[in-house]
């Protein structure tokens, strides 16, 4: 067991590093100088006053320094927990912006990803074996799966959001309203939150019980099924050896997804104007904040090994081969 | 059986985690009292577009809305519609000699933690200049001393006056309290956000901030209630971040936004469609004109550093095809020296009938042909006096949708008569590097907003001296000695000296046209639309006569005073 996670860990801290190093190389190919930006945003033409400016930020972001010592003191601050300044929302740090969009991130893809992935697989699975559901139910996620999520998404915040206005499309909350404990907060939150929550469930709902259910039919026929079947076990009996064993590859899948949580779902954010990290994502690039692209980056990379490691352990817990492996 | 319940325990610890987070979101920024009033709240959007980051007012570029005229005052306002400077915190100034400038506070101002505001927090302010960053340094440069005469009056005392730039000092930048700002270093100064309880003079105070929202309150104590007889109506500003003007849109015809300072093409036919919209103007052009968008020639580079090409280029762009099909008629052609509006009084007549450029495709092609620009070749597109053939890019910001819809009528255009010029959509970052460092050939720009005299724009069109990198004027690196000496000679002459000015401004115009070191074409507008859901009698050309936005550097031309006109709207039966 130790020597399964040990090897794991090893594997995790090394591509911690990789990813973290491309993290920091990609935004510096974007083009545009951070230091012009944000002494143009001085409005300075006086060349004594943008020389100032210039050194002033140039030492702040560190780009006076030779590369490979910019790359060290990243590192440096980082282990520090420290990810610099944004220039997007200048002088504010890196670290609380990020920290003030995850909640709205995790809340809205969670239980997202979470209950379709239940729900998919049961009904899948279900779907299975009834004919009727199969060939009824299921056709209509088929084509759900199949459209392009962007377009599912604008037609869902059009037709009940705009048309049928029951709920808003637009921020995270609404602008009259001042975030606190109150049922009329809370309230509005969950009815801003629920279109973008709806739209990613009805898509990956789709995906899981497309899945489940071919899963399933396959292990309905594998001769372990027909063999239970032969002895005269009942036939919820081996319905559920084959649920269990068809769940297997759907981990997988759940790892995959809770890995690009955060990067996946940045159209969801654009298209219901739904301020996560997604939206930070876009605000960065717009605004060439490398500061800020980084630090989302590297979230996102944390997010990916972590869920990676829970998925690690839940098999551990699920599949009973990978504890033989382990102690064999 | 036990295997399962494991892994559900498991499952529902991450529901569990989800959920937590879920609830976390209402831990935000401040707790406050719950909503906004709709009825007590003004909703505007369009003037911030990144985080509200800071309430510092010398961060000129990206101070929160509002920073300078809700919470800080300036001396004057001026009116650009009516043309005229009017006291706010000063009573009255004078120049009492050719250098001496004395200005007078009001009597009892207070700042809003009951501090007296007195003559001493004038020249403090003044005397920040000597700050390198600060960006009124290079104007201080020219002050040889401040001084705070009495309570009320400070004396300024040039080595060499600036009559243009100081008279627009005094109406744009704001006064700071001495007794918090006194200390700062540089850098607090010009890095500080100053969101902590800013202390400021103004009707407002910084209520809430948030990453898509800032919210001020008004200040019951404001010293301009009694003094000035102003009551500002809401109680509440929010103005909102939105990440496209079509979002705006959308809040603004469900009443969501009340002032809308957002480019909404459409608006023309919105207005007529019974939204309960309102625009300065019933009819085109609807907007105020607030800028002059001109094509900016790089005058480096061949052939545009020929005047007689860039005539050419002139008389070849249709401007009319712009304002009718890519704004849908909201903007209007401008004047060929540029002048808006509110300047026309500045615009010698005589030199524009005899000089100034209009659309003649005709004209274009022989002006070409009379400076040696002929199609050798064959191509259709005239050559370089050398032979060698011209291919010229004009490059306007990727998703600036009207600019680029703009750049290929210009490119059409000069195409028809024989310029080979193709639009480029760049990322505006690039557009800005190009700009910056000189590398463009041609790129749309309109950095000089209304204002209380032509000065600040003819220091955009001729100011030198040329450097390495042009970051806020001349990005067409036009030189021209004689020109900058009659713009120096305007910026010496006293802003009520009419005919002084006019005389200076007539040879620059002529100089203007006949080099066209920018191709002025049409006035961006100010974009200003509003909704009379909740709020009524908003400025218009029969009505009010206010600028209508919240956008950096207008409350101090007069927007301010909107707040204090603004009537709430009837309860709908």
């Amino acid at each position: 067991m130790g020597r399964y996670f040990g090897r794991k860990l090893g594997i995790y801290v090394l591509t911690f590093f990789v990813a973290v190093t491309i993290n920091w190389i990609i935004p510096r190919f974007m083009p545009g100088d951070p230091v012009r930006t944000m002494v143009s945003r001085a409005g300075l033409q006086d060349p004594a006053g943008v020389a100032a400016m210039r050194e002033y930020y140039t030492n702040l972001f560190g780009f006076d320094l030779p590369i490979w010592q910019q790359y060290l003191n990243f590192w440096g601050e980082l282990l520090q927990g420290n990810f610099g300044t944004s220039l997007w929302a200048y002088p504010q740090p890196v670290g609380s912006i990020i920290l003030a969009a995850v909640p709205y991130t995790l809340g809205l893809l969670l239980p997202a990803i979470l209950l379709s992935w239940w729900a998919g697989n049961k009904f899948g699975a279900y779907a299975a074996r009834k004919k009727v559901l199969d060939n009824t139910v299921l056709p209509v996620w088929y084509v759900l799966t199949a459209t392009p999520y962007m377009w599912l998404a604008i037609l869902l915040a059009w037709a009940l959001g705009k048309v049928a206005g029951i709920f808003p499309v637009g921020r995270s909350f609404s602008a009259s309203l001042q975030p606190e404990w109150s049922w009329l907060f809370i309230n509005d939150l969950i009815s801003h939150w629920f279109l973008p929550f709806l739209s990613l469930f009805l898509v990956m709902f789709g995906g899981w019980a497309i899945g489940m259910r071919n899963l399933v039919i396959y292990e309905l026929e594998a001769d372990y099924a027909n063999y239970l079947g032969a002895l005269g076990a009942p036939q919820r009996l081996v319905r559920r050896y084959a649920f269990r064993n068809a769940l297997l590859p759907q981990v997988t899948g759940l790892a995959l997804q809770l890995g690009v949580i955060v990067g996946g779902q940045i159209v969801t954010e654009i298209v219901f104007d739904y301020r996560g990290l997604g939206y930070l994502v876009l605000q960065a690039i717009n605004a060439n904040d490398l500061f800020l692209l980084q630090g989302i980056f590297l979230f996102i990379v944390i997010g990916v090994l972590v869920a990676n490691f829970i998925i690690d352990i839940v098999y551990v817990l699920v599949d009973p081969r990978t504890r033989v492996g382990m102690s064999a | 059986m036990r295997k399962r319940n494991r892994f559900l325990v498991l499952l529902a610890a991450v529901g569990l985690v989800a959920t937590a987070c879920t609830g976390a979101e209402g831990d935000g920024a401040s707790a406050g009292s719950g909503s906004y009033p709709r009825n007590q709240t003004l909703f505007t959007s369009g003037s911030q577009w990144g985080v509200p980051s800071n309430a510092n007012p010398f961060r000129q570029g990206d101070y929160a809305t509002g920073t300078v005229g809700l919470l800080y005052e300036t001396l004057f306002l001026f009116d650009p519609l009516g043309s005229k400077y009017e006291p706010w915190l000063a009573e009255k100034d004078e120049w009492v000699d050719d250098k001496t400038y004395q200005v007078t506070l009001r009597e009892g101002l207070k700042w809003s933690d009951d501090e007296p505001i007195t003559a001493e927090d004038v020249a403090f302010t003044i005397n920040l200049g000597k700050m390198k960053t600060v960006p009124y340094n290079p104007l201080y440069s020219s002050i040889e001393s401040v001084e705070a005469v009495d309570e009320l009056t400070t004396k300024v005392t040039f080595s060499e006056p600036h009559y243009q730039q100081w008279a627009n000092w005094v109406y744009f930048n704001p006064i700071v309290p001495k007794h918090l700002w006194d200390g700062r270093s540089e850098k607090d100064i010009m890095q500080g956000a100053n969101f902590d309880k800013p202390v400021g003079s103004g009707p407002y105070l910084v209520e809430a901030h948030d990453q898509d929202r800032m919210v001020w309150k008004k200040n019951e104590n404001w010293w301009g209630k009694d003094k000035l007889d102003l009551d500002m109506k809401p109680t509440y500003i929010v103005d909102l971040v939105n990440s496209s003007n079509e979002a705006a849109l959308g809040q603004v015809l469900q009443g969501e936004i009340d002032l809308s300072n957002n480019f909404l093409p459409g608006i023309a036919s919105l207005v007529k469609g019974g939204y309960k919209l309102e625009t300065y103007y019933k009819d085109a052009p609807y907007m105020l004109a607030a800028n002059t968008t001109w094509l900016v020639p790089n005058t480096t580079k061949a052939p545009l550093n020929d005047p007689a090409f860039r005539r050419a280029l002139a008389f070849s762009v249709d401007t009319d095809k712009i304002v009718n099909s890519v704004y849908n008629n909201i903007v209007q052609k401008a004047d060929p020296t540029g002048l808006l509006p509110i300047w026309d009084k500045y615009i010698d007549k005589g030199v524009v009938d005899e000089l100034g450029p209009t659309y003649d495709t005709g004209e274009a092609k022989t002006l070409l042909s009379q400076a040696g620009y002929r199609d050798t070749n064959g191509d259709g597109f005239v050559e370089n006096k050398d032979g060698s053939p011209i291919s010229l890019k004009l490059a306007t910001p990727s998703g600036w949708t009207d600019w680029n819809e703009a750049g290929r009528v210009i490119a059409d255009s000069a195409k028809a008569a024989g310029i080979q010029l193709t639009a480029e959509t760049p990322a505006a970052e690039v557009v800005q590097d190009q700009r910056e460092s000189g590398q463009f050939d041609l790129i749309l720009n309109n950095d000089r907003q209304m204002d209380d005299t032509p000065w600040r724009y003819y220091e955009y069109i001729f100011g030198l001296p040329v450097l390495e990198n042009q970051t806020t004027i001349n990005y067409g690196r036009y030189e021209n000695q004689q020109a900058w000496d009659l713009v120096t000679q305007l910026d010496g002459t006293k802003v009520d000296d009419q005919a002084g000015m006019s005389a200076l401004m007539s040879q620059l115009q002529r100089i203007q046209l006949t080099e066209e070191p920018v191709i002025p074409l049409w006035y961006n507008g100010l974009w200003a639309q509003y909704s009379n859901a909740v709020w009524t009698n908003w400025p218009s050309a029969d009505g009010g006569q206010i600028v209508p936005t919240m956008w950096r550097g207008y409350p101090q031309k007069g927007a301010i005073k909107m707040l204090a006109e603004l009537k709430p709207a009837p309860e709908e039966q």
